[in-house]
């Protein structure tokens, strides 16, 4: 397994990104400028501020050179998983349903979370973000919960910035691109007090095997 | 060149936590009777082609699931 880490200016958890894609094969960053992925079969794009979050958060970065490839990527079924900004980013790009926005009380939020993934299993993964709220339409709300596209909710009680419907994580239609906002990356060392984090990567590479 | 002003707002029925956090700021500073504030952003630009414009406000400068934006002549165009 070979995973592509995105690095924009202004993003800052690729090396995070990195480290938890190197436990589940090899791992190098792409910058931003790269039109090339050099035949990575799956792409993390990392937490941060990508390009500043001029605009919105993930507007500008969504028109990089690499986010082209990684669209082409997408398309071809390859494996994308977007963190944070990230997700960000592959909502601005249309490349996963819905937006994000403001967090309802303005605040930054960092800390802990339960989640509940599709299976009902929970993971602790940690959130930081200040704009972090889920949203779209109710019709397309409807349609991403009937089609299973909903891959993460935050615990009941435990929805932080005013997400619909506590959703957490997407994925697309044809499920190989994910995006959610907290960070399985910050949670693959028993260290930092989870490694829960570790089965959102792993479960990308057993995928591809 | 025209000049234009962009002004893009949230969606009517999306709530907007910094208009919401200006509307409860203003009694604690007299304003009283104060409803429905909406913030968003204003952009000025010029352009050979303002024919254009909606297409780079859909594309970039708004997102249409969230945001509504209006396109303003200024200064009459030209």
């Amino acid at each position: 397994m070979r995973w592509g880490v995105l690095q924009f200016p202004g993003s800052c958890d690729e090396r995070d990104a990195l480290h938890a894609c190197g436990l589940s094969g090899e791992a190098r960053l792409v910058w931003h400028e790269e039109r090339d992925l050099g035949g990575v079969d799956a792409v993390v794009i990392p937490g941060g501020f990508s390009y500043g979050d001029y605009l919105r958060a993930g507007a500008i970065a969504r028109f990089s050179p690499a986010m082209e490839a990684v669209a082409e990527l997408a398309a071809d079924g390859g494996p994308v998983l977007g963190i944070c900004n990230g997700f960000q980013v592959l909502c601005e790009a249309g490349l996963l349903p819905g937006a994000l926005l403001l967090n309802d009380e303005l605040r930054f939020v960092c800390r802990q979370v339960e989640l509940v993934d599709d299976a009902g299993e929970r993971l602790s993964i940690p959130v930081k973000h200040g704009e972090g709220r889920y949203w779209a339409p109710q019709t397309m709300l409807d349609e991403i919960e009937a089609q299973g596209q909903v891959a993460f909710r935050y615990a009941p009680g435990q929805n932080p910035n005013g997400s619909a419907r506590d959703i957490a994580g997407v994925r697309n239609e044809a499920g190989n691109v994910l995006g959610l906002m907290p960070h399985p990356e910050h949670a693959v060392d028993p260290l930092t007090g989870s490694t829960d984090g570790l089965r959102v990567f792993e479960a990308i590479a057993a995928a591809r095997v | 060149m025209a000049r234009a002003r962009v002004l893009i707002r949230p969606k009517e029925g999306i709530l907007d936590p910094q208009g919401k956090a200006v509307e409860r700021a203003l009694p604690a500073l007299g304003f009283e009777g104060i409803e429905h504030v909406r913030v968003g952003r204003m952009v000025e630009l010029e352009a050979d082609d303002a024919e254009r414009l909606p297409e780079l406000c859909e594309k970039l400068l708004a997102n249409p699931l969230i945001e509504d934006f209006e396109i303003e002549s200024i200064d009459g165009g030209g």
